[in-house]
């Protein structure tokens, strides 16, 4: 028999729980992407020092598990004095994780920008940052957006591990009521659907956003 | 007094010799059409000009300043140099009109409504006045670098370059464009075309530089150039594009 009432009394717990994850997720999806854009940028446009530094970050990330990366800045950086919460030390994983991830998918993005358009950015006179901001990145973020944006989803279910350095997420709070009332079927099921809706909802306002950004290529 | 000066100018890719010692005095008002062969370098000459790209021996000024690509003298002498591209380069995200007020907004300073009327002034010059609003996917490929040619306008260059400017459009819409040009030569705008519009370089241009092996190898008055040419290379050019 499956006994979903049981999870009521819980209700709370489910609720802070998916305030966390949903909190992590907006503010690693923006600091990540912002770290990818930096990055993406040093990589397709920096000099070869600076481009072989960004290499590296993202090849060490990407070629890592995330639990591994999640553990060696919770556990790992207090030997060398930096003690950081589990939110803090979540917080800074899940960044690092996604910027590595979007550097690569932005830099498709950018090298598909023709350099007829940079040419004519240059010759109107615009510098360099100038010519990034205004001509570059808005037609750059549009080709890759859907993956950029399948990516930032794929982070925030990958958030799921930072339960095991007790950030009260979602997955945390599953676990904790299924210790207390031995209901593992429902409460996993209850969780799995939250996260399913979450995605389900950050897709549509991605949806909306990119809709909003790119407004241009549905205009007159 | 010359507005583009060029001397004994030489460009190399790696070892490949691309432009043998180049000569070109340019006063302001003349029309001077570059014609050659692909790969004789005129395209290069013109982007030497502008600082798009490095010349290792010779100099070239313009207004009296001298060209480098320096970013910061590539950006100064943007002011005086306008370029327009075989392939427009419009900005695809902007309007007609943000396209022509981007530069004179960020570069310039103007205010936004200076700015504006700058650019439907310009558009207005190219016949372009009511697409202010429209995106440049939704114009003919005439009608985008007619909005090029605003753009560049929009920043009151001395001197506009033109690379090939109606290489890439449907021959129906190539007149669409020259018109335009040959409006601005009347008004006494400084161009420099490389071009195959052999009708244009002879009815409009001042001048006729005929390129060949990253030399000038004839150049002069277009009737008298064009209908009698002095060099083989120049009669077997004109064979070629009659």
């Amino acid at each position: 028999m499956l006994y979903f009432s049981d999870l009521l009394q819980y209700s709370d717990v489910f609720l802070s729980g998916l305030k966390t994850t949903v909190e992590l997720t907006v503010l690693t999806t923006i600091l990540g992407v912002v770290l990818g854009t930096v990055c993406a940028t040093v990589r397709q446009y920096g000099n070869r020092a600076s481009q072989r530094v960004v290499s590296v970050y993202v090849e060490l990330i990407r070629n890592t598990p995330f639990i591994v990366q999640l553990f060696f800045i919770f556990f790992g950086l207090p030997a060398i004095g930096m003690m950081l919460s589990p939110w803090e030390a979540s917080m800074i994983a899940l960044t690092i994780n996604l910027g590595a991830y979007s550097t690569e998918i932005i830099r498709a993005g950018l090298a598909s920008i023709s350099k007829g358009q940079i040419e004519a950015a240059k010759v109107l006179g615009l510098n360099f940052r100038q010519t990034l901001i205004r001509v570059i990145f808005t037609p750059a973020f549009e080709k890759i957006y859907p993956a950029l944006t399948s990516q930032c989803i794929i982070v925030m279910l990958g958030s799921a591990v930072i339960s095991q350095i007790s950030v009260q997420d979602l997955t945390y709070a599953a676990n904790l009521v299924q210790s207390r009332n031995f209901r593992a079927f429902e409460s996993y099921l209850v969780t799995a659907l939250l996260y399913l809706g979450l995605s389900i909802l950050l897709r549509f306002a991605f949806n909306a956003l990119g809709k909003r950004l790119f407004a241009y290529r549905t205009s007159n | 007094m010359s507005l583009v000066n060029l001397h004994q100018v030489h460009k190399y890719y790696g070892d490949l010799h691309v432009l043998k010692g180049i000569d070109l005095d340019i006063k302001a008002g003349e029309v001077v059409s570059i014609i050659g062969k692909s790969g004789s370098g005129k395209s290069t000459l013109l982007r030497c000009v502008n600082g798009l790209e490095q010349y290792q021996e010779g100099g070239i000024t313009v207004d009296g300043k001298e060209v480098t690509t320096e970013d910061i003298q590539v950006r100064r002498l943007a002011l005086s140099v306008g370029m327009i591209f075989q392939n427009f380069n419009l900005f695809p995200h902007m309007t007609v009109g943000e396209n022509v007020m981007l530069a004179p907004t960020i570069v310039l300073k103007k205010s936004k409504a200076e700015a504006e009327a700058t650019a439907r002034a310009m558009l207005e010059k190219v016949g372009l006045a009511e697409k202010f609003d429209s995106f440049p996917e939704k114009l003919s490929g005439g009608q985008q670098q007619r909005v090029a040619i605003a753009r560049a306008l929009a920043m009151s260059p001395k001197v506009l370059l033109c690379d090939e400017i109606t290489s890439a459009l449907d021959p129906e819409l190539v007149g669409e464009v020259l018109k335009v040009l040959e409006q601005l030569a009347e008004e006494g705008m400084t161009l420099i075309l490389v071009t195959h519009e052999m009708n244009f370089a002879r009815d409009v241009g001042s001048r006729v530089v005929f390129m060949h092996q990253g030399k000038v190898w004839e150049q002069g008055d277009p009737k008298t150039v064009l209908s009698n040419p002095q060099t083989d290379e120049l009669k077997q050019f004109m064979g070629a594009v009659l």
